[in-house]
């Protein structure tokens, strides 16, 4: 418990606290939530202060791509596939067909794509990250690295986050590019649209009010993977079982908040941009 | 490697050292987990180049006990000094150049496995480069491997190789910062009598070359035997009895006897 907060040292009680009688399930819920608020609160505390480990960061960086780049170009390219697919005939139905580009850009630049991306991003790196992190706890691998002078949070913790929030948004304008690519074949073989029509209505019907809020909401999404899946794999215990937990919980948690993020991003966008 | 039973080999032939002021300087610690008293006032010093060894049955609080000397785990009560400074009372940057001054070697070896044997050895020099010697960094890691024997496993990964064979790399990943103290968890635990006495030759020739002083946590009498300038038996959480090895199986009390049966 005290280790999440990065220093052994801070101990406290609530006993006796009106907490205490709120329903078991209740309490644990928010003592969760108060936790990873805590373990988000460290990350802050830890990002801006030197040492800085930018070897490990790219490394990071490196892993988060490498690991997820295949399964989101190929979930994003069928998607685009098949949305084309399953829209086309009712779009011919009411003579609108040629509005597929821009109907299809939109929906994957503001919504498929950022939500896609990361809910793959979740299952691959979310719980890649649980796994890891818990069997260096559980293996005494992260105390290692502590008693040899090195903050393990700042190593482990930090870079991993890092690096998922700057990666994902990268993997989701790919994504988006693929997907588009896979629309447009759809629309090539069915409808003899040229690259450069389809390309040119999909640009047209997106403005700079639909890459922004999808972008920033990447970011967080990004944030709230690695967040959670360091949290439950640096927090882990009970031996080899606590790893499998915390690579599973870490992706169930990590979907919920991936939807709630989504969520408050549509809400505020629509408040900026007036959607 | 059959030196073992050599009494000139061993250490526990030398009079028990315990000049100068002491490198750990540790009374009245308490340490519980929830209803759990663990650790229920424990005192003990440890001097310069002496090998204590800690004997305590399993879940006796032995793990816990040295956790608290590295800041692993703090104790609620009690007064933890390491080469003169309070472990209490340091901040996260002095706690972490004290940590380099002391080694650990954990129970399960805890070699970091998404590395190699070499960036295992890299990871604490380059962490604190101010311990990198003129001779440069490679060299030291030949060197401290070449003294664990396994300066062939430069290239590997932890999974390739035996459970022996990890304990040893782990070994040479705490010397090659050059520790002053050396803190061994059951060094010899679930290793075959032969590769465990290796282990203890290894540990006594570092100890002879280093001059470093080591606590070695131990169920293995044989190990305690041949190490050990003084021995500390821990029951029910404070330190029961004390005296060198020999000194131990003579006394009379059931306690003490029950380790020597
Ligand atoms: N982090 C922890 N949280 C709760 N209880 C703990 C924790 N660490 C140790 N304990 C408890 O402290 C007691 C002593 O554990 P410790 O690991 O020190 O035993 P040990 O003497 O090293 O045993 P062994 O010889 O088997 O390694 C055990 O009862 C254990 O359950
Ligand atoms: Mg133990």
């Amino acid at each position: 418990m005290a280790r999440i907060f990065g220093c052994t040292k801070t101990t406290f009680t609530l006993a006796n606290h009106p907490y205490t009688y709120l329903p078991p399930g209740l309490r644990n819920f928010l003592t969760e939530v108060g936790h990873i608020a805590a373990f988000a609160g460290n990350f802050f505390r830890h990002v801006f202060y030197p040492p800085f480990e930018f070897r490990e960061l790219l490394h990071q960086c490196y892993e988060v791509g490498n690991r997820s780049f295949v399964l989101v170009s190929l979930t994003g390219f069928i998607m685009g596939l098949v949305l084309s697919l399953q829209i086309r005939p009712t779009m011919i139905e009411f003579g609108a067909v040629s509005y597929m580009p821009s109907m299809i850009g939109i929906a994957i630049v503001r919504e498929i794509g950022p939500v896609l991306t990361a809910l793959i991003c979740a299952g691959k790196i979310g719980s890649g990250m649980g796994a890891e992190l818990g069997s260096m706890r559980v293996t005494e691998q992260i105390d290692a690295m502590e008693v040899s002078g090195t903050n393990p949070f700042k190593f482990l913790v930090v870079t991993r986050i890092l690096a998922t929030t700057l990666m994902l948004p990268l993997l989701v304008l790919m994504s988006d590019t693929i997907s588009l690519a896979g629309s447009f074949l759809v629309e090539h073989f069915k409808g003899e649209v040229s690259f450069t029509l389809y390309f040119t209505e999909v640009f047209n019907s997106l403005a700079f009010s639909d890459l922004v809020p999808a972008t920033t909401k990447s970011f967080f999404f990004g944030f709230v993977i690695a967040l959670v899946g360091c949290y439950k794999g640096y927090t882990s215990d009970q031996g080899t079982a606590g790893v499998g937990r915390a690579a599973n919980t870490a992706v169930v948690i990590a979907s919920i908040l991936v939807f709630l993020v989504d969520f408050w991003a549509v809400l505020v966008a629509d408040i900026f941009y007036d959607l | 490697m059959n030196t073992l039973n050599d009494p000139v080999a061993t250490a526990s032939s030398a009079p028990p050292v315990a000049v100068g002021a002491p490198l750990i300087h540790i009374r009245g610690v308490h340490k519980s987990f929830g209803d759990n008293h663990v650790l229920k006032g424990f005192d003990m010093d440890l001097f310069p180049q002496e090998n204590l060894v800690i004997i305590g049955k399993s879940g006796s609080g032995k793990s816990v006990l040295i956790k608290c000397l590295v800041g692993l785990e703090y104790p609620d009560e009690g007064v933890v000094e390491i080469l003169g400074k309070n472990l209490l009372k340091l901040s996260q940057i002095e706690l972490d150049e004290l940590r380099t001054e002391v080694g650990f070697l954990f129970q399960g070896s805890a070699l970091y496995d998404s590395m190699t044997v070499r960036e295992n050895l890299q990871f604490p020099l380059r962490r604190h480069p101010n311990r990198i010697l003129p001779e440069g960094e490679e060299t030291m890691i030949l060197r401290t491997l070449e003294s664990v024997g396994l300066a062939h496993t430069v290239n590997m990964k932890p999974s390739e190789l035996s459970g022996g064979m990890k304990r040893r790399i782990a070994l040479a990943r705490t010397l090659i910062l050059q520790p002053k103290i050396i803190l061994y968890d059951e060094p010899t635990s679930g290793l075959d009598p032969i590769t465990a006495k290796e282990i203890i030759q290894l540990i006594l020739r570092i100890q002879a070359e280093q001059q470093t002083a080591s606590i070695i946590i131990t169920h293995d009498l044989d190990c305690a035997r041949v190490i050990a300038n003084r021995v500390i038996i821990l029951v029910e959480g404070i330190n029961y009895a004390e005296g060198t090895y020999q000194q131990l199986t003579s006394n009379r009390d059931p306690k003490v006897q029950a380790f020597f049966k």
